[in-house]
């Protein structure tokens, strides 16, 4: 057992140390920029999906409440931007554990019908309360600064990103291979032989399903402050949707596979283009191949094409 | 005193009484047999005393505690392993990281720690690692060390069971037909295993169809018959108990 699980992480580093010097133009560096926020999204839906064996098909939700934190909160209260940021991902994360609590002491896949109201809950209240969120419209965001330095234009997001992902890849490298991630991984593969081996099997189903949630949130915070504008789809179901697909595409349980499926379903929309009203179909006629013919996902089924791990 | 006292024990499932006003005690050191026909509860009174089940009525104690309806990963605390009859194996993992699984409660598993690749986890980590690959060997699974769990033949799983089971570090541990599925030359070998188990100092509690190696290893024996206790004892008492013969040929005595 040789090879390096760290091997993909310095690869990804590289590719975004070089990418801003070789990108055309600022098209390009938008689409690099929406590619690394869904990675890390992803990533921490990946923990949930493909580690700990459990479903959420509401996560969009949880990345609306962190936008809308951050929108709402500087807005109308005047809040700092930062302490919007946290207040977001705090309060997602306890929502998730106030709903996750009682749904894991249940066998069988209640998780994924409960995330899937609060996500659809939490769509409906951001487009209703239109005198807090603007409603369907959406609302502006406040501009985002650290110490006086404004965070503003391609290149500082870029970078922020690039190292939000990139600490993102390592830490969660870093989890699953410690004895918190064995467990989590163990009671996927087994859940009565990680209960004899002691583990508290509701309890880390909790914490990585309320870890997830704050990750999803702290991303929309992200997210509203780049683009500068939040509206409901950012939180609605088919966005829900369209992360799971990543996770599924790119790999199971594969953190490199994480990053894979959600470059590849960002740019895809865009290299379809010229398929001219028929991109949703060519989108779904790809889907289905790849699950046909590799339905572990891309990273998994290459990795072990070529004979090797992770 | 005894290291495991069962008193009165007694499980429904709806009109199913599996186990049916079970008593008996367990010393600490021996090797303890519970044998039975098909069906006659053995793996329900594992479950039972193992925190799987909650029983009907009747009480468990380990050491003067009572642990009647405990979960399993509190029973897991007060040093009590298992196996499993029907295996149950993270195949999404790899041999080693199964065995590093059982150790679980000995390790510090703060998240925060681990994400940030803290140095004393990392080197605990890879002390466990050495840990796991000793116990491999000690269950005779040296080819296996670096394989994946879900490429293992199932003779091999049925160590690496045991071997996650032993990384507990229990007081004592119940297998659950270890022998079951094997050629007679790996039920010798597990045989040898489970008198290597019994010489480290692990009281062993078994549940297994194979008599000779049932005979071979067990201090004291306890037969179920209909989730009822036909009898204890000594091997040679319990071979020659009527009620024994009769249960097992289906003589009506």
């Amino acid at each position: 057992m040789s090879k390096n699980p760290y091997l993909g992480l310095y690869i990804i580093m590289a590719v975004l140390l070089v990418l801003p010097f070789v990108l055309p133009n600022s098209f390009y560096v938008d689409l690099a920029i929406r590619m690394a926020i869904n990675a890390v999204i992803v990533l921490g839906l990946n923990l949930l999906i493909g580690f700990a064996g459990q479903i959420s098909l509401g996560h969009a939700g949880f990345l609306g409440f962190g936008a809308y934190a951050t929108a709402v909160l500087p807005t109308h209260f005047g809040w700092h931007p930062l302490l919007a940021m946290a207040a977001g991902a705090v309060a997602a994360g306890a929502l998730a554990a106030i709903v996750a609590r009682p749904i894991f002491k249940l066998k069988g896949h209640y998780l994924a019908m409960a995330t899937l109201g609060l996500g659809i809950i939490i769509n409906i209240v951001v487009r209703t309360e239109a005198q807090w969120t603007g409603g369907p419209d959406g609302m502006p965001v406040p501009a985002m600064s650290l110490a006086g330095f404004e965070i503003s234009g391609d290149k500082h997001w870029y970078w922020l990103v690039a190292l939000v992902l990139s600490v993102s890849v390592w830490a969660s490298l870093n989890m699953i291979n410690s004895p918190f991630g064995r467990a989590l991984r163990a009671l996927h593969g087994s859940e009565v032989a990680s209960k004899v081996v002691g583990v508290d099997v509701v309890r880390y189903k909790v914490a990585i399903f309320v870890l997830s949630a704050m990750f999803a949130s702290f991303m929309g915070s992200i997210t509203a402050h780049y683009v500068g504008f939040v509206t409901p789809n950012l939180a609605d179901f088919f966005h829900s949707i369209e992360l799971v697909t990543m996770v599924v595409i790119g790999g199971m349980a594969s953190v490199y596979g994480s990053v894979v499926g959600a470059v590849l379903l960002t740019a895809l929309p865009q290299a379809l283009t010229s398929f001219e009203g028929w991109e949703t179909v060519a989108f779904g006629a790809i889907l289905m191949l790849s699950m046909i013919f590799m339905p572990k996902g891309l990273v998994p089924t290459l990795s072990a094409r070529f004979g090797r791990g992770d | 005193m005894a290291l495991l006292e069962v008193n009165d024990l007694s499980i429904h499932f709806g009109g199913v009484k599996a186990v049916q006003n079970v008593t008996f005690s367990i010393d600490a050191g021996v090797v303890y047999a519970v044998i039975g026909p098909n069906g006659a509860g053995k793996t329900t009174l594992f479950n039972l005393i193992t925190g799987i089940y909650t029983p009907t009525t009747g009480t468990i104690q380990l050491d003067g505690e009572s642990i009647a309806g405990k979960s399993p990963d509190e029973l897991a605390r007060r040093g009590v392993a298992r196996t499993f009859q029907n295996l149950q194996i993270c195949m999404n993992m790899s041999a080693i990281e199964n065995v590093m699984v059982g150790a679980h409660l000995r390790l510090d598993r703060n998240l925060l720690k681990a994400a940030l690749r803290w140095p004393a986890l990392k080197q605990r980590d890879r002390e466990l690692h050495a840990e796991a690959a000793e116990l491999m060997r000690f269950v005779g699974l040296d080819a296996y060390v670096n394989a994946r769990a879900d490429a293992m033949p199932y003779g091999a799983l049925k160590r690496l069971e045991i071997a996650r089971a032993l990384a507990m570090k229990p007081r004592l541990i119940f297998l659950d037909e270890p022998a079951a599925g094997l050629n007679p030359k790996e039920t010798i070998e597990v045989d040898a295993l489970v008198r290597k188990v019994a010489d480290s100092g692990v009281t062993v509690v078994l549940v297994e169809h194979d008599m000779k190696m049932v005979m071979n290893l067990s201090d004291r024996i306890l037969v179920l018959d209909y989730g009822k206790k036909l009898t204890e004892g000594t091997g040679m008492e319990v071979r020659n108990n009527p009620d024994v013969i009769a249960a097992y040929l289906g003589a009506h005595a």
